[in-house]
C-alpha cells in the first residue's frame, strides 16, 4: 500500500479534530517518507512525547510501512504565534 | 483418518509452539533492554555508529549530542535484527532512532531536535547530572565580558 499526501492529511484531520494539517511526501512518490505538521487543540497540556504519540497511533498501520517520519504538533494558540 | 488427524492437530500444535517460542525470545530481549537502559544514564538506540551513522535521523542525534558534550551509550539496530525490533515494542515507538535517559524513553530525532532548540534539553541532563558543553561555553563567555 502507498500513501498519498492527501490519505494523511484526510486521516489525521479526521482523527484529531486538527485545524490546520501539513502533509509532505519527501520520497519522491514511493510514498515511504513524510514530513507533517498538525495543528490541534487535541494537544493542548500535553508534553511533545505524549502529542508525537498521540500522533502515531492515528497512523499506526500506516507507519510499518512509512520508513521516515517527521513530524510538528501545534495547539491552535502556538500556530497562531508562528 | 490420519491425515484428517495430522491436518487439523498439527496447526494447532505448531502454532502454539512458535507462540510460545517467540514470546520468549521478546521476553529475553526487552529484559536485556531494560538492563541497558536502566544502567546507563543516556543510550541511542540507532542506524549505524556514531562515528559513521548509517541513517540522517540518527546522524541528528548524534550531532545533538556531540554539542552538548554528552557521555552515552549507542547501540547499533543493523547490526541486530532482534534489537531493530525489541527496540520498538520496548518503548512502543515505531521508529528508530531512540534515545533514553535514566531509563525513560524521551524520544526520537524530531523530539531531540525541538528539545535542543527549546533549551529543554539542558534541563534534562542537568536533571540527570550531566552539564551540557552549550552551558560551560555560555558560562565562559560570560566570564570573559566580566573581565
Amino acid at each position: 500500500m502507498v500513501y498519498t499526501e492527501e490519505y494523511i492529511k484526510e486521516k489525521l484531520t479526521k482523527e484529531l479534530d486538527a485545524v490546520h494539517v501539513e502533509v509532505t511526501d519527501e520520497s519522491d512518490g514511493c510514498g515511504a517518507k513524510f514530513s507533517v505538521l498538525v495543528v490541534s487543540d487535541k494537544f493542548q497540556g500535553k508534553p511533545l512525547l505524549a502529542r508525537h504519540r498521540l500522533v502515531n497511533s492515528v497512523l499506526q498501520e500506516e507507519l510499518k510501512t512509512i520508513h521516515a517520519f517527521t513530524q510538528k504538533t501545534l495547539t491552535v494558540e502556538q500556530w497562531k504565534q508562528q | 483418518m490420519n491425515t484428517l488427524l495430522r491436518r487439523s492437530f498439527l496447526p494447532v500444535f505448531n502454532n502454539t509452539f512458535r507462540g510460545s517460542c517467540r514470546s520468549f525470545a521478546d521476553a529475553a530481549i526487552n529484559e536485556k533492554i531494560d538492563k541497558i537502559v536502566k544502567n546507563n544514564k543516556v543510550v541511542v538506540f540507532m542506524k549505524g555508529v556514531p562515528d559513521a551513522p548509517r541513517c540522517g535521523f540518527s546522524n541528528a542525534v548524534v550531532q545533538i549530542m556531540r554539542m552538548h558534550a554528552v557521555p552515552y551509550v549507542s547501540h547499533d539496530v543493523l547490526s541486530d535484527e532482534n534489537l531493530r525490533q525489541g527496540i520498538k515494542d520496548y518503548s512502543n515507538w515505531p521508529t528508530i532512532p531512540q534515545v533514553f535517559i535514566n531509563g525513560e524513553f524521551v524520544g526520537g530525532c524530531d523530539i531531540m531536535l525541538q528539545m535542543h532548540q527549546s533549551g529543554e534539553l539542558v534541563e534534562e541532563l542537568k536533571k540527570v547530572g550531566i552539564k551540557s558543553a552549550l552551558l560551560t561555553a555560555e558560562e565562559t563567555k560570560k566570564e570573559m565580558e566580566k573581565k
